[in-house]
């Protein structure tokens, strides 16, 4: 028997709790009164997606309150729990008023009247369509949410959610329509043409565009009904079940040179500024949006000066590499293209009468350019002289990191990691933005001294690690090998001779115990360790390396702070294939507390790192004075949560983590962090090395 | 680890083997036979290289000996070893030591694969000396002009473990393979499978869909081998997308929603 539904007044006690109502003044009659008539199992999940979204923003868990019961008409649980999540989501990338608009956004379907229907979500099927869109040819596109579908020839913006028809596998198939619309838009050049200029001159430009718009959709439906034939199966069920009707006879006759198969926008364009008054362009398909002609040309714009110079910067990078490999060039090299059709994929560099092959990343760049061009323009074909370096045309990132702070170009050139937030139950997506920063070598006395005053005990590490390191093994008695044993052989014979069975296992197989191991170190640079423990780490990293040397295993020592999500900083030490030297020793020497301990994101930063080495065993050593600790979001249980679950994504990925630390009330947190065996209290700076050493004993013998 | 040690065939191809150049390989390989230079291969699994060398044992009326690498690979797996048999140890030859005195062309196919020290028995074989030194046996092989050593080799693998040392691989005059050109991959499809002209382009160009999906979720796109695959159940009667997924996607992911959108790719071409 089903558990009876909560009450008002009961839901009403809960939903003021979890929402803070005193300090935040919400009424919650209302939404208690219509969470009421729904049976327990959704009020429960209701409720506990308040709780999860309230933990994040109060107003948010509100508006969950009030909508979640009109929803639950429209989505199964599933979908409201994914719908819950991206406006959390949302609110992470953008804040809270876009976030309350995503809410909202299941009133519009409801408005539309939509009949009961799974819905599904951009934040889900997103997984799916991204690699669908880049098993497309052409330029590499990113997919974001956006209010309705349209592209700015980089990324498509895709709604939060479909719900137009009942089933979940028909709303999949909008959202892949929308996406090959979006990407034929693309591909195909509708923003390549002389739009703008036309619309200026049009005395009823809102007309024209929407029969520029018309023109468009038919030319690229014809378009994609030659290159991907599969889809229009979908396209005429789609049609059939949103009871969209066919367009007018006269729009047919109309637009008949758009189907043939050399048509262009341009075209179109011509086509719309011919049409007579009275003609109507069918009406727009769900899945078409309204072209935003203006962001596509402004990205285009900027694209353009920056794929010419990248296009003659590697141009050049490539004459120097034939060079370097002893071509002979003639003395003005020149470069000219050849192309058998419009596709990317045809088009041939050539060199002085030669093709020459393109490297992938030059191919996918010049086909990049075709999209926007249709062919290389002869100017693209000159190779950058040496004066013509400008970071700022190469690098869509500007490395000016004080201005990181504005806007959202705290994301540009950066990695983007999630973060684990513990009440929401839920990864915030990229939501850390990780950079490399340069630590730049300091040469003082202090690796003299250091290596002075330790000089026994690095001997005594080093003796200890030669023990653990790999040697040859004879296998005897073995089936396969290259030698023979021939003691088994002598035996054997003489078995035979006494009539018993001749053993097989006769050869000796010289066996390698290679050490298969990769180390990262990740070293605490928070302001946290001024002071002594930032002396005592920089000792021990020195010592550390000066007996890792002598064991021959593949090591990187990387330092890592931070102030908010926004910057979080990795400072390379050693990377994994640097060899130890001057410079890592001076390197060593410049580490110097910095800002604080966002520790997840140095984490999953070092998995991606430990997962390109291909080793047997990857081991991941933290070493760290104390919490996880930040600016202000990632104080307490969230950064403990947080990096608890990078921790598991690290043993996911293969990787056994450790941790060193120098906190001694540490032990709880690092138990619950590392679980109980996987860390180690160090008091003193003379252990450390040593304790490492123990780990590796441990893990790797 | 018996079960890990492949034993190459040796054989003369005496029906001509189909097989479609794709550039001037067959005039580049003859002439560094003739001049006993000895060939490494470049290029994605799947791609044609093993079928290129049934050809070319053909042309060139020698047989064929083949030997697929791994990392079990000894040194003496190639050059040979001691057996016991009835009572007596008696020396067998490795296939290659059965290569150099059969005058045979020796094949072998994805060489990084093997053990380190294991290529280093193919050097002094594949130098201006060609010969082979059986050490266990105090003698040397010399190789006569018919004998031919080719390695094959993926540079497609990303991992530093996995690349040719710089001293193996500068004796090699390099061959550059890579998937046909689309309308050559078609007739290749079609050859192969039976399937008609038309179905097996648009395999062609599912099979690019893939291949823009390199380092972008899968590690290699579709290969000529896994779309012949793909067509011959598609010859067989499997519905396009059932086959593409069985023979050619499900070979290039494990990842659910990768697989997926490796459907709706084929869906949208079928
Ligand atoms: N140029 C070609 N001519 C004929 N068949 C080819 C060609 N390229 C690829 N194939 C087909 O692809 C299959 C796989 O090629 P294979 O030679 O085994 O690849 P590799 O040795 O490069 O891994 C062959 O069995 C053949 O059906
Ligand atoms: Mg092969």
């Amino acid at each position: 028997m089903a558990t009876p539904p909560l009450t008002q007044p009961q839901l009403e006690a809960i939903l003021d709790q979890a929402l803070d109502v005193e300090l935040s003044f919400r009424n919650t009659e209302g939404p208690a009164q219509r969470l009421a008539r729904l049976p327990r199992t959704e009020q429960e999940l209701v409720l506990e997606l308040v709780r999860r979204l309230a933990s994040t923003h109060v107003e948010l868990g509100y508006q969950i309150a009030e909508q979640a019961p009109q929803a639950l008409a429209a989505m199964d649980e599933r979908g409201l729990t994914s719908w819950a999540l991206h406006a959390a989501d949302v609110y992470d990338r953008v804040g809270l008023r876009p976030a309350l608009l995503a809410i909202r956004e299941v009133e519009r379907f409801l408005r539309e009247g939509a009949e009961r229907a799974a819905g599904v979500v951009l934040e889900e099927e997103g997984r799916v369509l991204l690699p669908f869109l880049n098993g497309l040819e052409g330029r590499r596109l990113q997919i974001e949410q956006g209010e309705e579908p349209w592209t700015d020839t980089e990324v498509l913006y895709l709604p939060a959610v479909v719900a137009h028809l009942p089933s979940r596998e028909e709303n999949f198939l909008i959202y892949k329509v929308m996406v090959t619309q979006l990407w034929a838009q693309v591909r195909y050049g509708t923003f390549r043409a002389a739009l703008p200029t036309a619309l200026a001159a049009s005395p009823t430009p809102e007309r024209l565009l929407g029969l520029f718009q018309a023109c468009e959709e038919t030319r690229l439906g014809a378009r994609l009904a030659r290159e991907l034939p599969g889809l229009q199966r979908d396209l005429t069920h789609l049609r059939q079940r949103l009871a969209v009707a066919p367009p007018s006879a006269a729009w047919q006759t109309f637009t008949a040179p758009l189907q043939q198969a050399d048509a262009s926008a341009e075209d179109s364009l011509l086509l719309a500024c011919s049409a007579a008054l009275h003609l109507v362009p069918p009406a727009p398909a769900v899945w078409c949006g309204r072209l935003q002609f203006d962001a596509a040309r402004d990205r285009m714009a900027a694209r353009v000066e920056r794929e010419k110079a990248l296009f003659r910067l590697h141009l050049a990078n490539l004459l120097e590499e034939m060079r370097q490999k002893g071509a002979l060039l003639e003395h003005e090299p020149r470069f000219t293209t050849r192309q058998r059709d419009d596709t990317p994929e045809s088009l041939e560099l050539i060199l002085d009468e030669i093709a020459v092959p393109l490297p992938a990343g030059v191919r996918r760049l010049a086909s990049s350019i075709l999209l926007d061009l249709s062919a290389i323009p002869p100017d693209y074909l000159v190779p950058a002289g040496p004066g013509e370096y400008d970071p700022k045309l190469y690098r869509e990132e500007q490395p000016d990191l004080d201005n990181l702070w504005e806007g959202t170009y705290h994301e540009i050139g950066a990695h983007l990691y999630d973060e684990w937030d513990y009440q929401r139950r839920h990864y915030r997506k990229r939501w850390c933005a990780v950079r490399e920063r340069t630590l730049n070598p300091v040469h003082n006395d202090f690796v003299a001294l250091t290596l002075a005053r330790h000089g026994p005990l690095i001997r005594q590490l080093r003796r200890t690690f030669e023990g653990l390191r790999g040697e040859d093994k004879v296998l005897k008695r073995q089936a396969e090998g290259e030698e023979i044993d021939f003691d088994a052989l002598v035996e054997s014979l003489a078995d035979h001779h006494d009539g018993r069975e001749l053993s097989d296992r006769l050869y000796a197989h010289r066996q390698r115990l290679e050490r298969n191991i990769a180390v990262a170190f990740l070293v605490d640079m928070s302001g946290s360790t001024r002071g002594w423990i930032n002396d005592a780490e920089r000792e021990a990293l020195l010592l550390l390396c000066e007996a890792l040397e002598s064991l021959g295993d593949r090591y990187a020592v990387y330092g890592f702070s931070g102030q908010t999500r926004k910057r979080c900083e990795i400072y390379p030490v050693k990377r994994f294939d640097e060899p130890y030297d001057a410079a890592v020793q001076g390197r060593i020497s410049a580490i110097a507390p910095q800002d604080y301990t966002r520790m997840g994101f140095a984490i999953r930063h070092m998995i991606q790192l430990l997962r390109q080495q291909e080793v047997r065993t990857r081991l991941l050593v933290t070493l760290s004075d104390g919490k996880p600790d930040d600016y202000s979001d990632y104080r307490g249980e969230y950064g403990i949560e947080d990096t608890r679950q990078a921790l598991i994504e690290a043993k996911r990925a293969g990787i056994h983590p450790f941790c060193i630390t120098l906190d001694r009330e540490g032990s709880e947190y690092l138990s619950h962090m590392y679980g109980a065996v996987n860390w180690v209290l160090v008091d003193e700076v003379r252990k450390l090395p040593l304790k490492v050493a123990d780990i590796y004993r441990r893990l790797t013998t | 680890m018996s079960a890990h040690v492949s034993r190459p065939e040796e054989f003369f191809i005496t029906t001509e083997p189909y097989y479609q150049p794709v550039a001037d390989e067959v005039a580049l390989f003859e002439a560094a036979y003739h001049n006993q230079l000895p060939l490494l291969l470049k290029g994605p699994t799947g791609c044609g290289k093993t079928r290129f060398m049934e050809y070319m044992a053909w042309r060139l009326q020698r047989p064929l000996i083949t030997v697929s690498c791994h990392d079990d690979l000894t040194a003496s797996d190639l050059v040979g070893r001691y057996l016991i048999s009835g009572g007596e140890t008696v020396w067998v030859d490795g296939p290659l030591a059965r290569a150099v005195r059969a005058g045979a062309i020796c094949y072998l196919d994805e060489v990084v694969e093997a053990r380190k020290d294991t290529t280093v028995v193919i050097h002094p074989l594949a130098d201006d000396r060609r010969i082979l030194p059986l050490e266990k046996r105090g003698e040397q092989l010399a190789a006569g002009p018919e004998f031919c050593l080719t390695i094959s080799y993926n540079p497609g693998y990303q991992s530093v473990l996995k690349s040719l040392k710089p001293s193996t691989r500068q004796r090699f005059v390099a061959l550059e393979f890579d998937y046909p050109e689309p309308e050559l991959e078609a007739r290749i499809i079609v050859h192969e499978s039976g399937l008609t002209a038309e179905l097996a382009r648009q395999l062609v160009k599912f099979a690019g869909m893939t291949r823009n999906l390199k380092g972008n979720g899968l590690e290699e796109g579709a290969s000529t081998r896994l779309l012949v695959h793909g067509a011959k159940l598609m010859a067989a009667g499997i519905p396009a997308v059932g086959a593409c997924r069985a023979a050619i996607a499900q070979s290039l992911t494990d990842d659910p929603e990768m697989l997926a959108a490796i459907d709706e790719l084929s869906s949208s071409l079928f």
